[in-house]
């Protein structure tokens, strides 16, 4: 991996106005230049916000159709990853990320597990992805995951496995469980857990790009953060404010954790895939 | 295996952890809940009928801390048989917070027409009542260009404990995910006056009443069945096998059943092929 800076852009985008959110993309990715970024990373849908609804089909866009020219613009020396609705051609709609360098774009990742409880409603209006891929980027092998999708670890695993040396979490994930006494809500300490866990046993950096502000009276809590591959927090966002933060991700520091516990290396994947192909006949045919 | 009753008390102690709130968490969230509510529709101020009771006596003092003392209002209303230590309550807490407050007695516009009804039972009264200080407090919102901020909490709420377009009229609520038990644990953590903290919960419809027995049920308890039902996800079954008491149970989920209506707009016939809450949704902030 090639040593680089990233800048996670905590921002509260306004509900379904992809104008104004565009503007405050640019904004971010300037301000993330000016702060000696190589990389910046937006939350998931941050160019629509959230809750959409029924603002799903008026908010998506084709991420060829010329409306990202802008953004894409300024992509020449600042990588830029970020979150919109992918309105395709067979006019499905998917919620998807993009990974933009030198002006194209290299890669998207579309959700992949979408979000059909609880407070969600995503299985009404996006179709799921079905892929999980790595991009090789200028500073090496990354992966993009959406929010749910980092909540089944296979996908995760299979962004480490294929060797990503940075997966890139993006979320909107609402704030909630404020009892039970914990120093922070249960849904945070939640996202800690997992990110630490991931940097820890996959070896890697992990990033966690999250909202911050109010939709519809729903809290989203921020607290963005870049873990590296000790599972040790470089940095970490507020809990109550738009802000952009700043890690210094470097090779050094993975050599040094796979050589102290190379995990990575030892994955048997002939066994995993034999036995989840075992699991897949017997339980799922 | 544990008897019944041990069961019932794991459960209940299962239930006291899960309704501790963190309650510094829980202010922040709900502060910067009121303000951006109100901010993102144009508005700095909130307007809260204060009864002297905990709960519209906490959303003053969240209001207060989110949108700063001037710029909240908090209008007394007391009806000529409201207890006089209701007013003294209300008033020691604007003093504490100084915010802005306004007297309403509303004994002169609600009387003639209660006088016009010779057999209105208590129940009837206190719902006119209830509407009238709705009235009230809207029309003095308009005046004071704040919105009128809900005082129903999650117990209420989920009991069908108030009455529909008086009380549970609001335009934004930033208690009705609280339940009464966390009411109080966030008045304590706000240093709210111990007299309103500590005194039996009461609507203060007529004189001598007890919210806790018109329920039949003592707050604590009926908010460790809510919480165990609906946020837990256990069943009634085991909620009984347990060993908690059968009429307790059974009648709080019969009114929870009971009171959905309040809980939701007015049901509308459908004809079309889009109709507004079915297929027509749209996130509340679109209009913003």
């Amino acid at each position: 991996m090639r040593d680089f800076r990233i800048g996670l852009a905590q921002i509260n985008p306004r509900l379904g106005d992809i104008e104004a959110n565009l503007e405050m993309h640019l904004e971010y990715i300037e301000t993330a230049r000016n702060a000696g970024c190589d990389l910046v990373v937006f939350p998931e849908l941050s160019l629509t916000g959230y809750f959409l609804r029924d603002l799903v089909y008026d908010a998506a866009i084709d991420p060829y159709g010329g409306f990202l020219d802008p953004l894409i613009a300024e992509t020449g020396d600042i990588t830029v990853i970020f979150g919109f609705v992918h309105h395709t051609p067979e006019h499905t709609f998917k919620s998807a990320a993009a990974y933009v360098e030198d002006g194209m774009i290299l890669h998207i990742h579309h959700k992949v597990y979408l979000v059909p409880y609880g407070l969600f409603d995503e299985g009404r209006y996006h179709v799921g992805g079905d892929t999980i891929r790595t991009v090789d980027g200028k500073f090496g092998r990354q992966s993009i995951l959406i929010c749910e999708d980092l909540w089944h670890p296979t996908t995760a695993a299979i962004s480490a496995i294929d060797g990503a040396d940075v997966i890139h979490g993006i979320s909107c994930s609402p704030g909630r469980g404020v009892a039970g006494g914990g120093a922070e809500l249960g849904s945070i300490s939640t996202w800690r857990d997992l990110n630490k866990i991931y940097a820890q046993l996959f070896t890697g950096y992990q990033v966690f790009s999250h909202r911050i502000g109010y939709e519809d009276g729903v809290n989203f809590p921020g607290g963005s953060e870049v873990l590296g591959p000790e599972g040790d927090v470089l940095v970490r966002a507020s809990a109550d404010r738009e802000e952009l933060v700043v890690a210094d991700l470097t090779d050094s520091a993975l050599r040094r954790a796979r050589i102290k516990v190379p995990l990575r290396r030892d994955e048997n994947l002939e066994l995993v895939l034999r036995e989840l192909q075992r699991v897949f006949e017997e339980r799922y045919v | 295996m544990s008897s019944a009753g041990s069961r019932a008390a794991d459960l209940a102690k299962r239930a006291d952890a899960g309704l501790k709130l963190d309650t510094g968490l829980a202010k922040g969230i709900l502060t910067g809940f009121i303000r951006n509510e109100l901010g993102k529709v144009g508005f700095e101020r909130a307007v809260v009928a204060l009864s002297g009771g905990i709960d519209s006596a906490l959303v003053c003092a969240l209001a207060s801390k989110a949108l700063g003392p001037k710029n909240v209002l908090a209008v007394m209303m007391p009806y000529r048989t409201s207890n006089p230590s209701s007013r003294a309550d209300a008033e020691e807490l604007i003093a504490q917070l100084g915010v802005e407050s306004r007297l309403v007695d509303i004994t002169g516009m609600t009387n003639p027409y209660f006088d016009r009804q010779p057999d209105i039972s208590n129940h009837r009264r206190g719902n006119v009542m209830a509407r009238m200080r709705m009235i009230v407090v809207y029309d003095h919102s308009e005046d004071f260009g704040g919105l009128v901020i809900g005082t129903s909490n999650k117990t209420e709420i989920l009991l069908g404990y108030g009455t529909l377009f008086g009380d549970l009229a609001s335009a934004v609520n930033p208690i009705g995910d609280l339940f009464k038990t966390q009411v109080r644990q966030m008045s304590r953590a706000m240093s709210l006056p111990v007299s309103i903290i500590d005194k039996p919960p009461s609507a203060d419809l007529w004189e001598g009443q007890s919210d806790e027995e018109d329920l039949g049920i003592s707050y604590d308890e009926v908010d460790r069945i809510l919480y165990l039902m609906f946020d837990e996800r256990f069943r009634l079954s085991e909620l009984l096998e347990a060993g908690f008491p059968d009429e307790q149970v059974t009648k709080v989920y019969s009114m929870v059943r009971r009171n959905q209506f309040k809980r939701r707009p007015p049901i509308i016939a459908k004809i079309s092929d889009r109709t507004i809450e079915r297929e027509f949704r749209y996130p509340r902030d679109w209009g913003l």
